[in-house]
């Protein structure tokens, strides 16, 4: 594979002409696989970087998404890692902690401007940056809010939880939708905890203890997640929400069909309800009484352990941060440019721009999910609370039943080195 | 006698059965024994902790279980406090599973089922209840689809066994499904179970007239097991079906022939003709549908992911959903090893009840 690797390095690079033979070669590896729009930027950025300099050539290698995380492993465990790689921002902290990952080394000056989601720190060091942000917002139509008498929430003021439940029942008794909202119940996996511990914390609770992440008794299983439980099944069992059994179809379309009043959906979505509503809204998530939060990071770049040039690395990811390249992913696949100076010159995030309100949801309520070695685990045991949850487990031993597999995790992986 | 047929002068033999052999000596038996070691470990998929043997204590976590009988609350007054609908009120179990110096052999336990007895009440705990219940829903699901999924493909192969014009047709529609990925079949099926509008929601609307309400096949714990269980039959009958027309096949005619002159009716012929002569086939397709069933997990990966209530829950996706998406190898190897036990001595039992009786 590794000489494979050279040959197409090679190859290419003599293709671009230019002095090739001084240069050192980089490899990368990305999960975009399949996403034309994305290949053709990166690419355009790779030939930049490699013709503006004579010391490093980057050569990429893209994977399908879903098959990403498992090569990596695989090629961890095989020591087979390129000297670039992209990494969803909550599993940073998994492979920085197993040795996957060196420190990034970046001049805190280039990333000053950053949102502050893009920046993946881990034991008080830089590992990754990402070019792009997500955000998550509740998606609606001023004239759903009209019809249904609702005073419109801003960044200043959102919703209370009074406001939000009276909204869910307001578009339930209107019979005008098949459901209020659609909380995306159907797309299960990262989107669980990515989506709905921001209402967790709303609430004053946690996926776990992010003082000492140590353990999460008292914070998934405490008073305010009991609080929490009980509102999360309640938008069930009153029919506000599609459960765990909802089409897919309608995850990604049911909005713009005009089956839900309300969706909970990321800022990828947001393209397309633009075009099927001229009037959408995208509002900030409610504050249910411990102020409101949107899940921050999506994937980001960093250096593998195995590489012997992160110098190398880090030049290339500098060079990447130019604000043309960071509205070029903006403008291509809608992603929120992760520089208010990009966002000003990119199509969909500037002032007065029809997405320009996901830069400030992303800039102010965005928070980083646990920063923790032991997340990938979490995670998951909270995906299976919320689903049981949902179909109608009992809520206390639903979170006491989550709160006990994350600590045993915790305890059996030595407390995650923190 | 096998055994000298196998060492005497044999080398050609073992030479064609190289390449086959040593595939399944690197891709099943070394993985398996890999699986056997890790099991007593603490190994991890990702992490820089070294591994340490930890003896049994995998094993303890999957299968520990204990039980607790527990009196009705009762109020100052020694009444049993009732709940609205009456039944008794018990105190809550997490007082005794969860940091009680009391019983620090239910620590970590949670309750998997329940009966009365008199106004007290037995809860069976497991320290992990959800692996408990695969293993029940794995249990549940071998022993409806082994027998359902062989005589419903026995009758297939009686029908197709027939020399009709266009009878190819038939046997290729009934064979379909086994061709398309068990992915595609699932996701298509997914659908079909849509609880608001799948195709098998709107049918049973159109033949009952709006009688009978929508049913969220795959929302609702008590019919998710159910309705994959259906699907599965339907994906894998034409293959088990082709089977036993192999063996129909191989029936000589000259038997019939002789049936017909004796008299004998159509049961007649298939319960003393073609039954005997289906007897090896029998017990092929029973033990394979038996360790295919066991194997459940790409219906329950893409359809429910064990949900809801982990209704669909099964021990293959617990192994893998442990060891890959928790990252803990040493765990989904346990469940691996105690599935292989299971399905070990359950083929054994099988082979023993259709011995040969000479």
């Amino acid at each position: 594979m590794k000489t494979m690797h050279l040959l197409t390095g090679t190859a290419l690079a003599a293709l671009l002409g230019g002095s090739a033979m001084a240069q050192t070669e980089l490899t990368m590896w990305y999960h975009g696989a399949g996403n034309q729009v994305e290949a053709d930027i990166l690419n355009g950025i790779i030939s930049d970087f490699n013709a503006s300099q004579s010391d490093w050539s980057v050569t990429i290698e893209s994977f399908p998404q879903i098959a990403y995380n498992d090569s990596v492993v695989a090629a961890a465990l095989s020591g087979n890692l390129p000297d670039i790689l992209d990494v969803d921002g909550p599993v940073m902290p998994n492979w920085a902690w197993a040795g996957y990952m060196q420190p990034l080394p970046l001049d805190e000056s280039v990333i000053a401007d950053l949102l502050p989601g893009t920046k993946g720190y881990w034991d008080g060091q830089l590992y990754s940056v990402g070019f792009w942000d997500a955000a998550v917002a509740l998606v609606s139509r001023q004239s759903i809010l009209d019809d249904l008498g609702l005073r419109t929430p801003t960044l200043a003021e959102p919703w209370t939880l009074e406001e939000f439940m009276g909204a869910m029942e307001a578009a339930k008794v209107s019979g005008a939708y098949d459901f209020a909202i659609n909380l995306g119940m159907g797309d299960k996996g990262e989107w669980y905890p990515y989506a709905f511990s921001p209402f967790l914390q709303s609430f004053g609770g946690d996926i776990i203890d992010r003082e000492t992440y140590a353990s999460a008794e008292g914070v998934l299983n405490g008073d305010a997640a009991m609080a929490f439980g009980n509102w999360w099944q309640s938008m069930f069992t009153n029919g506000y929400a599609p459960g765990t059994s909802q089409d897919l179809g309608d995850v990604q379309t049911g909005f713009a069909e005009g089956k839900y009043a309300f969706s909970w959906t990321g800022n990828w979505m947001a393209l397309a309800t633009l075009a099927a509503f001229d009037d959408a809204v995208f509002l900030p998530a409610p504050d249910f009484g411990n102020g409101s939060t949107i899940g921050a990071a999506s994937w980001q770049f960093g250096v593998s352990a195995a590489s012997e040039h992160p110098d190398g690395a880090a030049a290339f990811i500098a060079f990447a941060l130019q604000d043309e390249y960071l509205a070029a992913f903006s403008n291509g696949i809608g992603l929120i440019p992760a520089s208010p100076s990009a966002a000003l010159v990119s199509d969909y995030y500037a002032p007065g721009a029809p997405m320009e309100v996901f830069f400030e949801l992303s800039a102010q309520q965005g928070f980083v999910r646990p920063v923790t070695p032991g997340y990938v685990v979490a995670a998951k045991v909270f995906e299976k609370a919320m689903a049981d949850i949902a179909n109608g487990a009992d809520v206390t031993d639903a979170l006491d039943a989550a709160v006990d597999e994350i600590n045993t995790d915790i305890a059996r992986n030595s407390g995650y080195g923190h | 006698m096998a055994t000298t047929k196998l060492t005497r002068s044999n080398g050609a033999g073992w030479a064609f059965a190289l390449p086959g052999f040593g595939l399944m000596v690197i891709f099943i038996i070394l993985p398996f024994l890999f699986a056997f070691g890790l099991s007593f470990t603490n190994q991890r998929l990702i992490s820089p902790n070294p591994t340490e043997f930890v003896g049994t204590a995998n094993y303890r976590q999957l299968l520990g279980f204990g039980t607790i009988t527990l009196d009705p609350l009762r109020d100052d007054a020694g009444v049993v406090q009732r709940a609205a609908d009456g039944s008794p009120e018990y105190p809550r179990l997490r007082e005794y599973t969860r940091n009680n110096p009391d019983y620090p052999q239910f620590d970590g336990m949670r309750e998997w089922f329940s009966f009365g007895r008199g106004e007290s009440r037995t809860y069976v705990l497991a320290r992990d209840v959800v692996f408990m219940k695969a293993v029940v829903n794995t249990v549940v699901f071998v022993l409806v689809v082994a027998p359902v999924q062989g005589l419903l493909a026995l009758g297939l192969a009686l029908l197709i066994n027939q020399r009709l014009r266009g009878i190819n047709v038939f046997r290729t529609i009934y064979f379909m499904p086994v061709v398309v990925s068990i992915v595609v079949v699932s996701l298509l099926w997914r659908f079909i179970y849509d609880g608001q509008d799948g195709l098998l929601n709107n049918m049973l609307d159109a033949i009952s007239f709006g009688l009978i309400p929508p049913v969220d096949w795959l929302g609702n714990p008590s019919t998710a097991l159910g309705s994959i269980i259906a699907m599965s039959i339907w994906q894998a009958v034409g293959f088990h079906m082709i089977i036993w027309l192999s063996g129909l096949q191989t029936i000589s005619p000259t038997l019939y022939e002789a049936a017909s002159i004796e008299g004998a009716s159509k049961w007649q012929t298939f319960r003393y003709v073609t039954w005997p002569g289906l007897r090896n086939t029998a017990v092929l397709v029973l033990i394979v549908i038996t360790m295919q069933a066991f194997a459940l997990f790409a219906q329950i990966d893409v359809m429910t992911r064990g949900g809801p209530l982990d209704s669909t829950q099964t021990i293959v996706f617990q192994a893998v959903e442990r060891g890959y998406g928790k990252q803990d190898i040493s765990g989904g190897s346990a469940i691996s090893v105690i599935l292989f036990c299971i399905v070990l001595s359950i083929s054994l039992i099988q082979r023993y009840l259709t011995r040969e009786k000479s």
